[in-house]
């Protein structure tokens, strides 16, 4: 990518951020349903920043989506088919929460996996360590202030 | 195996992590020079799935377009998503022209923009389009996933999506990935 | 002729780190004395070098000298002179540069004050810092150099993102490369230990000022970089585990690792195999970190200019010194000396869990950051990870590692039982409890709640540890006082840099009670808003150097008393033709007001406006734990040497 080209990529990147102040005439009415919408608006990635979320950016596509989200909340749809309406258009990139399937079983299990291994790493160590010697025994105790002397 | 050896294997391990791990970055590096990976760019979710139904006004006093419009001819087309503030569709005006030349049929939407505006930059920058429809409020762009303009769809004769290329078109993209597709797409 | 001067220095600088590779670890490796004695003086020297590098590098910004190519890119006249200079660091050819001038004051630092190290480790810190640095100054003076020039100049430069012009912002590289770069020194340790064969008591001893150093540097880098996207960017959050900001946070859970095992190996010379493992893992997440960011193949707000090139360059270094000191570490590991034995209940035990907890946070961020990259790599799928994945699986791992570290300090060595241990807490958990059952019932919020109760829990329990040594109401007042006078410095560290982490939480606890709204309004309207009202009371333009402004002038008041008077504003660049928001802050360190302004339309003003509780506390908890790893610094016994090793027989020159 040319110089200029990539600066400008920065350049637009980093402008999006500093727009966040949108229209408080998109806020729903009923703030329970506005409290759903605003979550579900948290989930989704802005895809034109694509470092924060629809909710959070001014892009003109977020402010569009989160229209559409308040739509389809006000309808009466439900936040699972909601994100399938988006993933459907824009692909499992535009979940901030990856989907829970086969592909992600490493990345959700992460927290399992890592503490298992963990834990393996330290039982083999200690199984590995000779343990400390049994006490001596009467005789042997005798036998020892004998050769001391 | 005895216990040493054993450790010794334990201890190859974050090695073997790393090394995997640089593969990976190494792989995807190379994939990024040859332009099969860009982390910045989304894959389009239309690509082997049949054109969004869609029916939009066109420039007043022209009448605009629908899907089906597009696959009518039953030749493949390419749909072009542009809109007068956008510079980057300013310098893509050329290439298309050239392949408005070329008897591709090319359907162009305005995406967000005000009616004045479009007629202005056709004819300022020509109109390479069979035909162009208006859409202000944007919502038939993202039923075909658009984030950003311009962006162009190759579409084949049944309707189906072929390719989405996101951002401008040069005459290099165009050989190398548009007209290809268009041929094949033709047989 | 500076910028001439520059590149002759750096290039120097390259010829100064291969000969301080090769000579000290030769001279080592021989028992030559000379060779060995050569060391300090080869660091400082290339210190020198890049220093003069460097410097011609700030002068020629400052004089705007745009023949220079890296100034006519990203400097112009038009700035003000303070961002001229911090504007140096501000692209990536800058950046490194300052990195690699960083990592020869590592060297420098070590050939300073490591003077009670034995002559042959010390060579080999030094030679390893320089294999390092010559690496990263070749690929500077190659791939990446700042002194390339452009002839014709332009008459002015392009000036660089207006964002980046902000005292915070310009600040941030500097302490944060100091924190990544400084973990190298650890990684020397870790490699020198390696390559003499031998992990002891002494080497625990000598290793842990040095981690410290770079950990508290390290700390302030991530902090005054969220404190910085708090109050610059506007979104008002602080944390959005973007990609580059988890590169800074996986060298920082591995530091923090590696801090607590040394301890251990210094104590009990004990974990030795994991403490080396973890000084060599943290450099290398540093260098992973510089890779991916630079790089471009990850999806990030901070990318520099996305060169593949450069990827390829900067990978083959990772795969030299990642990889070398891991062959190395497989190679001479397993041969180190049987470490002491310990109960699992024990002193031992508890840092050994939590190490394990704090490598599985990292592990889980890792796998987070670079999911994407596996995903397009493996299946070819563009999937996205964000926020709501680390909340859901680092959470979980925090609760353990939280309810350890007030426990596990006051846990004796060796052997302990844990039922005492857990009574005598009793007071810092019941503190926990109330604080928890008190905001629960006031609050009516689980998290937050939650997240206090934690905040108790660990600043109560951190002085836990300095309240059983000093037997506080068990013996009369006036040995308790004794004691007090008598405690090591490094106990109060741990103390406060536990504390630190408690008032952090709290802050975190804090902002997710934040209330907010976003409205327009014309000047004179007023909005009720957290108990305060908000006035805006006009609206104006302000011109500055390079920008125009709209400027709001806002008033909050709480029953009719002024509590503040702040300007948000709106800064359009003209240049750049970009426009920012520069969001105002009133904070009284309990809790924060936050403006920022948006579009005007018929006379209207959108204004989006926050009450943030508490939100301060998430960097003054930072500041705290950095200045409890400072007083551990400055532990006498960390500076009186270190029992003496056996000098080695040397050979006469």
């Amino acid at each position: 990518m040319s110089r200029s080209a990539t600066a400008l990529a920065v350049l637009l990147a980093l402008a999006g951020p500093a727009w966040a102040v949108s229209d408080p005439g998109e806020m729903l009415a009923n703030p329970v349903l506005e409290q759903r919408a605003e979550a579900i608006g948290n989930q989704l990635r802005c895809l034109v920043c694509q470092n924060e979320s629809v909710e959070q950016s001014d892009a003109d596509l977020a402010r569009d989506l989160r229209r559409i989200i308040r739509q389809r909340v006000v309808a009466g749809q439900s936040n699972q088919q909601i994100i399938a309406w988006m993933t459907a258009r824009y692909g499992d990139f535009i979940r901030l929460r990856p989907p829970f399937e086969g592909r992600t079983l490493v990345l959700w299990g992460a927290p399992v996996i890592a503490l298992a291994v963990g834990a393996g790493v330290v039982l083999l160590a200690r199984r590995r360590r000779p343990d400390a010697p049994p006490p001596l025994s009467a005789a042997e105790r005798q036998r020892l202030m004998q050769l001391l002397d | 195996m005895d216990a040493i050896t054993r450790r010794r294997l334990v201890m190859l391990l974050p090695l073997g992590a790393a090394a995997a791990a640089g593969g990976g970055f190494w792989g995807l590096l190379m994939r990024m020079q040859e332009g099969s990976y860009d982390p910045h760019t989304l894959p389009s979710m239309l690509v082997g799935k049949p054109l969004p139904t869609f029916a939009l006004p066109g420039l007043p006093p022209s009448a605009g377009f629908s899907n089906l419009d597009v696959i009518a001819p039953g030749r493949p087309a390419l749909v072009n998503f542009f809109a007068s503030w956008c510079i980057p569709c300013i310098e893509e005006a050329p290439t298309l022209m050239q392949l408005k030349n070329q008897g591709v049929p090319i359907w162009g939407i305005a995406y967000k923009d005000k009616p004045d505006a479009t007629a202005a930059f056709l004819q300022q920058h020509g109109d390479p389009y069979v035909r162009v429809a208006c859409d202000e409020p944007g919502r038939v762009a993202i039923n075909f996933g658009l984030y950003g303009v311009p962006e162009t769809y190759v579409v084949d004769p049944h309707g189906t999506v072929r390719l989405r290329w996101a951002g401008g078109l040069s005459d290099a993209i165009v050989h190398d990935k548009i007209a290809p597709l268009l041929k094949s797409a033709a047989q | 002729m500076t910028p001439e001067l520059g590149h002759f220095a750096l290039a120097l600088a390259v010829a100064i780190a291969a000969a301080q590779a090769v000579l000290p670890l030769m001279g080592a490796h021989n028992r030559d004395a000379r060779m060995m004695a050569a060391a300090p003086a080869l660091a400082v020297g290339q210190l020198i070098a890049l220093l003069t590098s460097f410097g011609c590098l700030v002068w020629s910004g400052v004089v705007n000298d745009f023949s220079v190519f890296n100034v006519a890119e990203n400097s112009s006249s038009t700035e003000p002179l303070f961002y001229r200079i911090t504007g140096t660091w501000g692209d990536h050819e800058g950046s490194i540069l300052l990195w690699c001038l960083i990592l020869a004051c590592c060297g420098g630092a070590v050939a300073a004050f490591g003077r009670n190290l034995p002559a042959s480790l010390r060579a080999r810190v030094i030679g390893v810092l320089g294999f390092t640095s010559a690496g990263f100054l070749l690929y500077t003076l190659t791939v990446s150099n700042p002194f390339l020039r452009v002839w014709p100049p332009p008459i002015d430069g392009r000036n660089i993102n207006p964002l980046l012009q902000d005292p915070g912002l310009a600040m941030h590289p500097p302490v944060l490369y100091s924190g990544y770069v400084g973990f190298a020194i650890p990684f020397a340790f870790a490699v020198a230990a390696l390559l003499e064969g031998r992990v002891d008591a002494a080497w625990g001893r000598w290793v842990r000022p040095w981690t410290l150093a770079a950990w508290c540097l390290l700390t302030g880098g991530i902090a005054l970089g969220s404190w910085w996207a708090y109050y610059e960017l506007g979104w008002g959050g602080f944390w959005f585990w973007d990609p580059v900001e988890n590169a800074s946070l996986l060298p920082w859970l591995a530091g923090t690792a590696l801090l607590h095992s040394a301890i251990v190996v210094e104590k009990r010379e004990a974990l030795k195999t994991w403490t080396i493992l973890l000084a060599i893992g943290t450099f290398s997440l540093s260098l992973c970190g510089t890779f991916m960011v630079r790089s471009g193949i990850l999806n990030s707000v901070h990318s520099f200019a996305s060169d593949p090139t450069r990827g390829v360059f900067i990978l083959a270094l990772l795969a030299i010194v990642i990889g070398g000191s891991l062959q190395l570490f497989a190679l001479r590991a397993p041969v180190l000396a049987a470490s002491g034995i310990f109960a699992p209940v024990s002193r031992e035990g508890a840092l050994v869990l939590n190490n394990i907890l704090l490598c599985s946070i990292c592990a889980v961020v890792l796998t987070g950051t670079t999911y994407p990259l596996i995903a397009a790599l493996l299946f070819n799928v563009a999937l996205s990870v964000g926020p709501p994945y680390f909340h859901l699986t680092v959470v979980p791992l925090l609760v353990p590692l939280f309810a350890a570290m007030s426990v596990g300090p006051t846990l004796p060595w060796k052997r302990a039982d844990l039922l005492p241990a857990l009574t005598r807490l009793w007071w810092a958990a019941a503190i926990a409890a109330l604080v928890g059952i008190a905001a629960e019932a006031g609050l009516g919020r689980a998290f937050a709640a939650g997240g206090f109760a934690a905040a108790a829990w660990l600043i109560t329990g951190a002085f836990a540890e300095l309240v059983e040594r000093v037997r506080l109401f068990r013996v009369p007042l006036s040995v308790t006082r004794a004691r007090i006078a008598a405690q090591p410095l490094s106990v109060w560290g741990a103390a406060v840099a536990h504390a630190g982490l408690g008032v952090t939480v709290a802050g975190i606890a804090g902002m997710s009670l934040a209330t907010s709204t976003i409205v327009a309004v014309t000047p004179g309207a007023t909005i009720r808003l957290g108990g305060y009202d908000w006035t805006l009371l006009a609206m104006h333009d302000a011109p500055g150097p390079d920008y125009t402004a709209r400027v709001a002038d806002l008033r909050v008041t709480r029953d009719g008393r002024q509590v503040a008077l702040f300007h948000p504003s709106r800064r359009t660049f003209t240049e750049q033709k970009q426009t920012i928001s520069d969001t105002a802050i009133q904070t009284n360190l309990v809790r924060d007001l936050y403006a920022v302004i948006g579009d005007e339309r018929n006379g209207q003003v959108v204004l989006r406006l926050h009450v943030n509780y508490l939100a301060p506390w998430i960097w003054l908890g930072a500041l705290v734990m950095a200045a409890g790893g400072g007083l551990s610094l400055a532990d006498r016994r960390l500076r009186v040497g270190a029992p003496a090793r056996r000098p080695v027989a040397t050979v006469p020159a």
